[in-house]
């Protein structure tokens, strides 16, 4: 499964299509991959596993999210004020 | 961009466009031949020393101008309804590019490598070259790969600003807090001008966007030097 990641992240153009958002509002699919990709790293790294696979995750939110977002979210998590559940 | 005192619509750029030019001229042809049918109706009604004092009924022309309506209701409601879902078809978006609205200004972000990100200014009009367009030109121009299908994903910084670039049939409003998204493609290299398209403050008729479309090739080089 590793490997099958580090293939799609090396063929990795843009954040494709995601059809659990398919419409002109991509506000949440930003959200979402932000969110799986911490819950991921925070899951994985408490049993001990490669925390790499997560990167899908954070390649995506990369692409959407605005950097001021990510900023913002990034100095909530460090101060324990952000409004997700990780 | 549009030329001095233009009243159509901008050169198409890309496929949408066209389609949207093309439909225009189909509703405005239906348009300019019912109101020259109605303007001749009524200077024929104003010019005749004919009276009919006693109409009763008038099946037959009631059916006619029902029918007929419909009809061409029709005719303009399914091409307009093709478009519709066109420009929401699914497509590999090769690039994905945020464009954040602020006052007074737009700023570029392409995270899909690394993060490069730009702010885009207009050029003050002291400082344009001679040939330049005034409150058109900006400092930055916003690159892009032609012939590829470009995910753009618009928001704001402050309050509400609209992307809008005409000639690839483009408008999007900038919404603090959320994200919009529009597929942009060009069928040919050049530079797109479009302007704000929402009220936003003071400056709002100065914070123009401008879109440079240039070979793939190009656009790996250009992408290469943001990072110097």
């Amino acid at each position: 499964m590793a490997e099958e990641m580090k293939a799609k992240l090396k063929n990795y153009k843009t954040a494709p299509f995601d059809s659990r958002f398919p419409n002109q509002n991509q506000t949440r699919n930003c959200w979402q991959n932000y969110l799986d990709f911490h819950r991921c790293e925070k899951a994985l790294s408490a049993k001990g596993d490669d925390v790499s696979v997560c990167q899908w995750y954070r390649r995506v939110y990369k692409s959407l999210c605005p950097i001021s977002w990510v900023t913002d979210w990034d100095e909530q998590r460090a101060d324990g004020t952000f409004p997700g559940k990780i | 961009m549009a030329a001095p005192a233009q009243l159509g619509l901008q050169n198409a750029a890309s496929p949408i466009m066209e389609e949207l030019i093309a439909f225009h001229d189909h509703a405005l042809m239906i348009i300019f031949l019912i109101s020259s049918l109605v303007l001749y109706i009524i200077s024929l009604m104003l010019t005749t020393k004919l009276t009919h004092t006693s109409t009763m009924n008038a099946q037959e022309i009631e059916m006619i101008w029902t029918i007929l309506p419909a009809m061409i209701l029709i005719m303009i409601a399914l091409p307009s309804l093709r478009i519709l879902y066109m420009t929401d078809e699914f497509n590999k978006p090769y690039l994905t590019l945020k464009a954040i609205g602020h006052q007074w200004y737009w700023s570029y972000e392409y995270s899909d490598y690394e993060d490069l990100a730009f702010d885009s200014y207009i050029m003050p009009t002291y400082f344009l070259e001679p040939g330049e367009f005034r409150l058109l030109e900006v400092d930055n121009r916003t690159t892009l790969p032609m012939e590829a299908d470009i995910r753009v994903l618009i928001s704001s910084q402050d309050v509400l600003h609209s992307w809008a670039v005409p000639s690839l049939g483009v408008k999007t409003d900038a919404i603090p807090g959320r994200l919009n998204q529009a597929m942009v493609a060009s069928m040919r290299p050049g530079l797109y001008y479009g302007q704000c398209s929402e009220i936003c403050g003071s400056n709002h008729s100065f914070m123009p966007i401008v879109l440079e479309f240039i070979y793939f090739q190009d656009f790996e080089v250009w992408a290469s030097y943001l990072y110097i």
